[in-house]
């Protein structure tokens, strides 16, 4: 007998940047469109990576794919983000990632040495993140047809020890952790496109999370329940993600919530919230409140990990929503991102 | 963050809630309107409604010149941008409001020039980047931002630009004030004034608020210390009895305003005898249209616009809200076919707006969440 | 329309009266000071950043007396209910 067919619940009549942004409208598009058409009728909450069963092994597999422009930023380079994205991927699905395969899609016109630049930076980034890069294809598209290059690295990896993730595992009293300062990424591009005459100094915070999540899984495993990295659309699409999912509520402290002075200051200046920009080298991880001192001191004693910070906790009401508290007892509810990041001059 | 972190401080705003609470009178319930669409987002974003005693309303008033704007207009702005030698400017907050054929980003995904600038002079170097194409800054916002528009049209005719144009859609705040003291559904005791408007104009132009309709008005900063010592001062006054206009952001506006800014405006712009404002019909003298020694950058003279009257879809409401007469959930929309994802009007776009506020900040919050402290 | 700025200007440019160059928290952006002609500001001097313009300067001497002003708020208070305390008043 066969099944009824997927609805498909996407309305839009055409595609918009907004839905690549992170935000609501992406969300719309995956569950509207793709899920269903893709991924069956499974119930399950979309994740960064999927675990499955291969004979009896499991492994974790996800792909990500990168259209960074400009290609080179202060801190990184499409390359390095093509491999640190997927690593980290795998990393907050609680997988220690194995291999990545790499595709490009290259502009034709595109100098020798921009592409050797850049597969250089992921050669390097690979060796880093304690991966190998199996292989990949390349396709190359007329001039205009696309930004000079494109990358999409898929990763495959095995899963970490005592770690299971599920949004349905996480309860109210659970503490909110976050591994450092957030905003540098998205503002640093942002302000390398050189449209607005802004200049700071600050740079991308790509890199792999592996090590400090594997450190948290050392330290407290059984105690983590749910894990993501904040790429487009920021802390806040990510944690309204997860209000959804576990049907919860999300309390922030604001002023807990770590920002770099010039990110702050760049956000102030052209109306944009840091809490929605994106983060490529920081993850959030929900963590039983009896673990979570040790968890947090576990990240700190990491390199890399010592601005990590517990910036909220789960809690019972309103479900589905974000909160976020000031010190002098206001709060406000903090949204997901609806379309791109819009500065606001008002 | 220097003159802005003082104002945040707990200790600061702890001192100025319990004034509020020491000065508000249990028996009496308070309607203050703060005009001013800054104003009604800080209000939000810091949570500032759970520092008041809920005796004390807040009612959003007309201050945000997107949401003010007839879809026509929007509509009109986008023909312009039709031509594919136009490229469209405009700030962030436009680009999502909707026109009748959608907004000006979706417009853009369908192959328009449209692009966002920060400043007004973003726009000015556009145009001398690109001299085969023509530039048109789709201008918008109260007095704060129309001498800088001033400005740059000055600067476009010493230049000699030829390929720039302005379609000014600026709006006069005090016809606003003036069409809801008018109002006979608004009971307000009292004004939190425009901030920056106020750096312009001053603050003499509300002294008829004052003597003529005997309110208070407190021009406010837009910090938390700022909006809660100006509702201190509105308290105080109307504990004696009193109405004056008082400028509680004296580290920034003048008294006087600014006369380079004032000098600019007379000199570029002059009041249109009427405007359309959304939800509250045609105002007289309450809107900026470039004079004529300066029509050759007067979108409005290069381009040949359509001019029609679009009204918002019935069901819609925008106009009491923009009054303060509906708050944004009594709108039969709001939330439902409105939300910022999908808005029906510019209210629930803009960032100023307070169905867009409403929606981002407080709607969902649970009653028993009203007087939370920060948990860790 | 209201989002506006407290930054320090850093830098002016004498062979452009209308540009500076500003700075709020390392964070740093040229401006236009068109608006302010009849009092132009110096180096270090703070003002109000809207759309790229500045708007005002910032009075340092102000915004102490304003945060001051609300510090002895709960002072002035207790001070009062002190002497109301001694029943002076009373007959």
């Amino acid at each position: 007998m066969s099944s009824a067919p997927p609805k498909i619940r996407f309305r839009d009549p055409q595609i918009e940047m907004a839905h690549g942004a992170g935000g609501k409208a992406s969300r719309r598009l995956v569950e509207g469109l793709f899920a269903p058409l893709l991924c069956g009728n499974s119930s399950e909450p979309l994740g960064d990576a999927a675990h499955l069963d291969l004979n009896g092994t499991r492994v974790a597999v996800t792909a990500d794919s990168f259209v960074v422009k400009p290609l080179k930023f202060p801190g990184g380079s499409i390359g390095e983000l093509a491999v640190n994205g997927t690593v980290n991927d795998l990393a907050v699905s609680g997988a220690r990632a194995q291999t990545l395969v790499v595709t490009y899609i290259l502009e034709s016109g595109l100098p020798t040495e921009i592409l050797e630049a850049e597969v250089r930076a992921m050669a390097k980034a690979a060796e880093r993140a304690g991966v190998t890069i199996a292989g990949g294809d390349t396709k190359v598209v007329e001039h205009g047809k696309c930004d000079r290059m494109y990358i999409t690295t898929a990763g495959i990896g095995l899963p970490i020890p005592g770690v299971t993730l599920a949004a349905s595992s996480v309860r109210p009293g659970d503490k909110v952790l976050l591994s450092g300062p957030i905003g540098d990424h998205g503002i640093t591009i942002l302000l390398a496109r050189g449209e607005l005459d802004i200049e700071a100094d600050l740079c991308s915070d790509t890199r792999s999370v592996l090590p400090l999540v594997e450190a948290l899984a050392r330290a407290a495993a059984p105690a983590i329940r749910w894990m993501r990295d904040p790429t487009r659309g920021g802390v806040a699409t990510t944690l309204n993600e997860l209000a959804r999912d576990c049907n919860l509520g999300v309390l922030l402290a604001e002023e807990k919530i770590p920002i770099r002075d010039t990110v702050r200051g760049a956000c102030e200046l052209l109306g944009l919230d840091p809490l929605h920009i994106a983060n490529e080298g920081q993850f959030l991880a929900i963590v039983a409140a009896e673990m979570a001192d040790a968890a947090l001191a576990a990240l700190r004693e990491t390199p890399g990990g010592h601005e990590a910070v517990i910036i909220g906790e789960m809690c019972e009401q309103p479900a589905g929503t974000v909160l976020g508290a000031t010190s002098y007892g206001g709060t406000r509810v903090i949204d997901m991102l609806v379309g791109d990041p819009l500065p606001r001059i008002c | 963050m220097k003159y802005v972190d003082e104002f945040r401080e707990a200790g600061v705003i702890a001192k100025a809630s319990e004034e509020i609470r020491r000065l508000a009178d249990p028996g009496r319930h308070y309607r203050l309107m703060e005009v001013c669409g800054g104003h009604t987002h800080a209000i939000y974003r810091f949570g500032l409604k759970d520092l008041l005693p809920p005796n004390i309303e807040l009612v959003h008033g007309p201050g945000c010149p997107v949401c003010v704007l007839p879809m026509g207009r929007i509509d009109d702005g986008l023909s312009m941008a039709e031509d594919p030698n136009v490229i469209f400017t405009a700030f962030g907050d436009m680009m999502r409001v909707p026109g009748t054929q959608g907004s000006p980003l979706e417009h853009k995904a369908r192959g328009m020039d449209v692009r966002i600038v920060y400043s007004p002079t973003d726009a000015l170097k556009l145009a001398h980047k690109n001299p085969g194409r023509h530039v048109m800054f789709f201008a918008i916002g109260f007095e704060t931002t129309a001498p800088s528009t001033a400005l740059i049209l000055k600067r476009a005719k010493e230049q000699g630009l030829r390929n720039f144009s302005v379609f000014s859609n600026h709006v006069t705040i005090i016809p606003a004030i003036r069409a809801i003291l008018d109002s006979p559904d608004m009971r307000l005791d009292a004004f939190i004034g425009p901030g920056h408007v106020s750096t312009v104009i001053g603050c003499r132009p509300y002294e008829w608020i004052a003597r003529d309709q005997h309110r208070p008005i407190v021009v406010s900063g837009f910090e938390p210390v700022d909006i809660l010592q100006s509702i201190v001062m509105i308290l105080a006054q109307l504990k004696a009895g009193e109405s004056k206009v008082e400028n509680q952001y004296k580290r920034v506006v003048p008294w006087e305003g600014s006369r380079p800014a004032l000098r600019a405006m007379a000199e570029v712009f002059e009041l249109r005898p009427y405007f359309e404002w959304r939800g509250m019909g045609f105002i007289s003298q309450s809107a900026l249209k470039i004079r004529e020694s300066y029509a050759p950058w007067d979108a409005e003279q290069r381009f040949q616009v359509p001019g029609v009257r679009v009204t918002d879809p019935k069901a819609a409401q925008c106009g009491e809200v923009l009054k303060g007469v509906l708050k944004p959930v009594q709108c039969k929309l709001f939330g439902k076919e409105c939300t910022p994802e999908r808005p029906v009007g510019a209210l629930m776009v803009s960032s100023e707006g307070s169905c867009a506020a409403y929606y981002n900040y407080e709607h969902r919050k649970a009653a028993a969440f009203t007087s939370i402290g920060a948990p860790v | 329309m209201c989002l506006a700025i407290p930054a320090k200007i850093v830098e002016l440019f004498p062979e452009e009266e209308n540009r500076a160059l500003v700075e709020v928290v390392g964070v740093r952006r040229h401006i236009d000071t068109g608006l302010l002609s009849d009092d132009p500001p110096k180096t270090g001097d703070w003002v109000l950043i809207h759309v790229g313009f500045a708007m005002s300067k910032i009075s340092e001497a102000e915004a102490l007396d304003q945060i001051q002003t609300l510090t002895m708020l709960g002072e002035q208070q207790a001070a009062l209910e002190e002497v109301e305390g001694y029943g002076l008043g009373e007959t």
